[in-house]
């Protein structure tokens, strides 16, 4: 999961501020968060609390009233919001606190067919009881999207229980495979479509081209289990 | 030579677009494994993400500890804590 939620968070937050300003000099202020800056994480947080340095991608003030305004921060992951809008009061003279957050994207994950614990809920309810398992099958989403946003390989059936049993990828059991770099991160799947394994590209895709042998990955998780395809070595 | 559906359908998930260059002709033998969308609701549930809207108040591990009561299933993770105010997606595995 941390290898597809690394990738980038969006949030949106309600900072009030401890005095009145006018839109503009907060428009000014908060833009000044965009871009490298550095970030010791709050009393209470689950890091440990030392100066860090965080990219923030984009920061929008997207509507104020009164002292409250609503802020749209899209950030590396690690970069605390809560200090985003304490520094921002620091800045404006006179402080600010965060009233409310949300997170509304984390990696390739959006808002878009978020579901309620009370929607799981009757979910499991209707397929327990009533047999009905068409919304479970709605709310769980395969694994495999977890891949999505990330250079593919294919590998053969062959290849698979090698692989599920510790084994590199090799270049002969590559059948297909997305572009990347050397030190990307790949998602290795079957010709079914099934999730293998995650690794780090030894080699980029160009090299893999002209390969006829050697280790294409260096894998960090096996996510298929052993014995599901058959044992092609001796 | 086309690949299975499910497959172009990973990329279609969140838009990613990076095509695919072929090295060898291959076929899958349907002796083995499942295609992921024929996957069964047993096998759905130990690999499957939610995404989750968790609600403000229980932590994102309070969460993912009700979810894995709820499906009654060893292993569930999350994508990140905040603090206890918004949400995380949850994999039951």
């Amino acid at each position: 999961m941390s290898y597809t939620t690394n990738a980038g968070k969006e949030y949106v937050c309600v900072m009030q501020v401890h005095c009145d300003v006018d839109e503009k000099t907060l428009a000014e202020v908060v833009k000044k968060f965009e871009g490298e800056i550095y970030q010791r994480p709050p009393v209470r947080s689950s890091v440990k609390r030392r100066l860090r340095i965080r990219r923030v991608k984009a920061i929008d003030l997207m509507e104020v009233k009164g002292r409250l305004a609503l802020l749209r921060i899209e950030s590396e992951p690690g970069t605390y919001m809560r200090k985003i809008c304490h520094d921002a009061g620091i800045l404006l003279g006179c402080g600010a606190h965060m009233r409310e957050l949300r997170r509304t994207r984390s990696g390739i994950f959006t808002e878009k067919g978020l579901v309620t614990l009370q929607e799981v809920s009757e979910a499991l309810y209707l397929w327990r009881n009533c047999k009905d398992e068409s919304e479970l099958k709605r709310i769980l989403l395969p694994m495999e999207f977890a891949l999505c946003g990330m250079p593919k390989i294919i590998v053969d059936d062959m290849a698979v229980n090698a692989i599920a049993y510790g084994a590199q990828v090799m270049a002969p059991g590559v059948v297909a495979y997305q572009k990347f770099n050397k030190g990307d991160l790949v998602g290795v799947i079957t010709l079914k479509g099934e999730g293998v394994a995650i690794g780090v590209a030894e080699v980029s895709s160009e090299e893999l081209e002209n390969m006829e042998k050697g280790e294409v990955t260096r894998l960090k998780r096996v996510l298929i289990p052993r014995d599901v395809y058959p044992k092609a070595w001796k | 030579m086309n690949f299975y559906g499910f497959i172009y359908k990973i990329d279609e998930f969140c838009s990613y677009d990076n095509p695919w260059k072929i090295r060898k002709e291959e076929e899958t033998s349907e002796k083995y494994g499942v295609y992921p969308d024929k996957r069964n609701v047993e096998q759905l549930i130990k690999n499957s993400i939610i995404n989750l809207d968790k609600p403000p108040g229980p932590t994102s591990h309070e969460v993912a500890f009700w979810v894995k009561k709820m499906f009654n299933v060893n292993k569930v993770g999350h994508g990140g804590t905040l603090e206890p105010l918004t949400w995380g997606g949850v994999i039951p595995r």
